[in-house]
C-alpha cells in the first residue's frame, strides 16, 4: 500500500565535480556523459567548450595527415623569471611534464577535406595558452613553412594573453607573428583565424585579428581588456553579451560565427573559393 | 673613487617606473618643439573621430622632412581627460596608419615617440576593435616602406606602445620603462598582492639597461641627472641628437634592403636565431 508509506528521502547529492558537468556560460548542470555526447557543447545556451590542441587537430585534420613541426621549438627563460610562487622554469617544465606538450600552439602540416594547409592550434592548458618565445616562433616558422610550400594558413586561437614571464619578449612576439603575417599574405596565401574561446590580450592584438577572415564559434569570449578592467576604468557596467562572438559580429569584427560541425567544411570551402 | 667623482648608483626598476610617470616628465609635445624645427598636426581616423591621445603630423628635423607619431598623455588635467591619459583607442592606431601610409608614398621617414600606460581599456574601444587595431598596425609597421625611429620616452605600455614602436631603430630614454604589463597588474597576478608592483618591476626587467640586455631596444639615450624632468631642454637635445643620427643612417638604405633588415630584426626576438 504506497500511498502513507514515508517517501524514501532520496538522499542530497550535492553537484560534485566527478558527477556533473556545468556549462561555464549559462552554469547549467549535465551528467558528464551528456555533455561527452554533445561534443563538450552546452545543450542549452551552445556555448562552445574549450578542446585540446589534439582534440580540435583530430577534429579539423582529415584523418592520418596530420604531421607535427617545430615540435624542439619551446620556451625561453632569457629573463630568469621568478615570483612569489617559484621559478617560470620549474612551472613551464611542470606543465610540459603533464602536457606533453612543449608549447602553447602546435604546429604542423595536414590536409582539410583536401586541400593543403599549414595548421596551427593553441592550447589553453597550456599555460592559458600564452603567447612566449616558443609560441612566436613556432608561428613565424609556420608562416615562413607556408610561403615555401605555397600552403595557406589556419591557425585557431585560445588565450589569456602574453606570457608575463618572458617579458618584454613575449610582447616582442605580437610584432614578430603579425609581420610573419604580413609577408605570408604578400605572398599571396590566405590565412584563416578561428578564434576560440577566449581569444584575448596580446594575443588578440596579434595573430589572431589578422585573419583573411576571421571566425569564431558561438559564444567564445573574444576581447583585448579584460571585462573587470573595463568596468573599472568607464565606471559601469557592461552588457552580459560583451565581448561575446555574437557581440564582435555584430559590431563588424568576427565574418562569420561557426558551428563546431561546420567548422572543417566551412574552412574547407573558403579555401576552395580562393583557389587553394 | 677618485675626490669629487660620484659613483651613481643604478636605479631600482621602480625607481624608474617613478621617473618615467611623473607627471613633470617631458611629453610628446615638448619632444616635438624640441626636436622638430617645424611641425603641422592631423587629425581624424577618417571613420569615426579624432583620437587626442594619438598625436600624429609632419614636420622637420635638422632638415629631414618626417612624420612624427606620439601618445599624448596631455600636459594639463583638461588635457589628461582628453587624451585618457594617452591611453590610445582603435582611433587613434588608424590615424596614425592613415599618416604613415602617406609618409610612405612621399619617402617621409616616421618617428615616433612612445609614452603610454597602454590602449585605452574602454567599451568603445572593444567595440571599435581595440585588439584589430593593434594587430593590424603591428603587421603595418612591419612592412612600411620609410624608414621609421622609435623613441621610448617615458611609460611602454605593453600593445598600446608597440602599436607604434616597430622600426628600424628603438631608442630607449635612460629612465623609461616598457613592459608587456604594468608592475601593478604583474604583481596582482603573481604576487596576488598589487602592492608588490616593485618586486614585479624586478622580475619583468623592465629598464633600458635591462631591454638592450635582451636585444629588444637597440640603443638608450642619457637623460641629465635627476632625469628629463630636472632639465626638459638638455633631454630633448639628447633625444634630437640621437633621433638625427638614427635618421641619417636610415636614410641611405635602400627600401628593399631596409625592409628586410626590419623583418629579420623583429624576426629575431626572443633569440632563436
Amino acid at each position: 500500500m504506497g500511498w502513507f508509506e514515508p517517501k524514501a528521502e532520496k538522499p542530497k547529492i550535492p553537484p560534485t565535480k566527478a558527477l556533473w558537468a556545468v556549462c561555464p556560460k549559462c552554469k547549467s548542470h549535465f551528467s558528464k556523459e551528456e555533455w561527452k555526447k554533445s561534443g563538450g557543447i552546452c545543450p542549452k545556451c551552445n556555448y562552445h567548450g574549450r578542446l585540446s590542441a589534439r582534440e580540435r587537430i583530430a577534429q579539423v585534420a582529415d584523418e592520418g595527415t596530420f604531421e607535427e613541426v617545430f615540435r624542439e621549438v619551446s620556451y625561453s627563460d632569457h629573463l630568469k623569471f621568478h615570483d612569489a610562487t617559484g621559478d617560470y622554469k620549474t612551472k613551464v617544465e611542470a606543465t610540459i611534464a603533464k602536457l606533453g606538450e612543449r608549447e602553447s600552439v602546435v604546429m604542423g602540416r595536414c590536409e582539410i577535406s583536401g586541400h593543403k594547409a599549414m595548421l596551427g592550434v593553441m592550447d589553453f592548458a597550456f599555460m592559458g595558452g600564452s603567447l612566449g618565445t616558443g609560441t612566436g616562433e613556432r608561428i613565424a616558422r609556420a608562416c615562413e613553412q607556408a610561403i615555401a610550400e605555397r600552403r595557406p594558413l589556419v591557425v585557431f586561437s585560445a588565450s589569456g594573453g602574453a606570457r608575463m614571464h618572458e617579458g618584454i619578449l613575449s610582447l616582442m612576439q605580437m610584432a614578430k607573428t603579425s609581420a610573419a603575417i604580413g609577408r605570408l599574405k604578400d605572398a599571396g596565401l590566405p590565412y584563416i583565424s578561428v578564434l576560440t574561446d577566449p581569444t584575448t590580450g596580446g594575443v588578440s592584438a596579434s595573430y589572431a585579428m589578422l585573419g583573411d577572415i576571421n571566425i569564431t564559434e558561438p559564444r567564445a569570449l573574444i576581447g583585448f581588456a579584460g571585462r573587470r578592467v573595463i568596468e573599472n576604468t568607464i565606471r559601469q557596467k557592461l552588457p552580459a553579451d560583451f565581448q561575446s562572438a555574437e557581440y564582435l559580429e555584430k559590431h563588424g569584427f568576427i565574418d562569420r560565427i561557426v558551428e563546431r560541425r561546420d567548422m572543417k567544411p566551412f574552412i574547407a570551402k573558403m579555401l576552395t573559393y580562393w583557389g587553394f | 673613487m677618485a675626490q669629487g667623482q660620484k659613483k651613481a648608483a643604478k636605479k631600482t626598476a621602480w625607481e624608474c617606473v617613478k621617473l618615467a610617470r611623473d607627471a613633470k616628465r617631458p611629453h610628446v609635445r615638448d619632444f616635438i618643439a624640441g626636436v622638430c624645427s617645424d611641425f603641422e598636426e592631423l587629425h581624424g581616423d577618417r571613420l569615426v573621430n579624432d583620437d587626442r591621445a594619438m598625436v600624429a603630423g609632419f614636420g622637420t628635423i635638422d632638415g629631414m622632412h618626417v612624420l612624427v607619431l606620439g601618445h599624448n598623455k596631455g600636459a594639463t588635467v583638461e588635457e589628461n581627460v582628453e587624451s585618457n591619459f594617452g591611453m590610445v583607442n582603435p582611433d587613434g592606431y588608424r590615424k596614425a596608419m592613415r599618416l604613415a601610409k602617406l609618409a610612405e608614398r612621399f619617402h617621409n621617414p616616421v618617428v615616433t615617440f612612445v609614452d603610454t600606460p597602454g590602449a585605452y581599456p574602454g567599451r568603445e574601444a572593444e567595440e571599435r576593435g581595440q585588439a584589430e587595431a593593434i594587430a593590424k598596425s603591428l603587421e603595418f609597421f612591419a612592412g612600411l616602406r620609410t624608414p621609421i625611429v622609435v623613441v621610448v620616452t617615458g611609460e611602454g605600455g605593453s600593445g598600446g606602445a608597440l602599436a607604434i614602436a616597430v622600426g628600424d631603430r628603438v631608442l630607449m630614454m635612460e629612465n623609461a620603462v616598457y613592459s608587456v604589463i604594468s608592475p601593478e597588474g604583474c604583481a596582482g597576478i603573481l604576487w596576488r598582492d598589487g602592492a608588490k608592483a616593485p618586486e614585479a618591476a624586478e622580475a619583468l626587467k623592465i629598464t633600458a639597461h635591462d631591454l638592450q640586455g635582451l636585444g629588444a631596444i637597440d640603443e638608450i639615450v642619457k637623460e641629465p641627472a635627476g632625469g628629463a624632468q630636472k632639465n626638459p631642454k638638455a633631454a630633448c637635445a639628447a633625444v634630437k641628437k640621437a633621433v638625427v643620427k638614427a635618421l641619417r643612417e636610415l636614410v641611405k638604405v635602400p627600401v628593399d634592403e631596409l625592409v628586410e633588415r626590419r623583418y629579420a630584426k623583429i624576426r629575431a626576438y626572443g633569440d632563436f636565431y
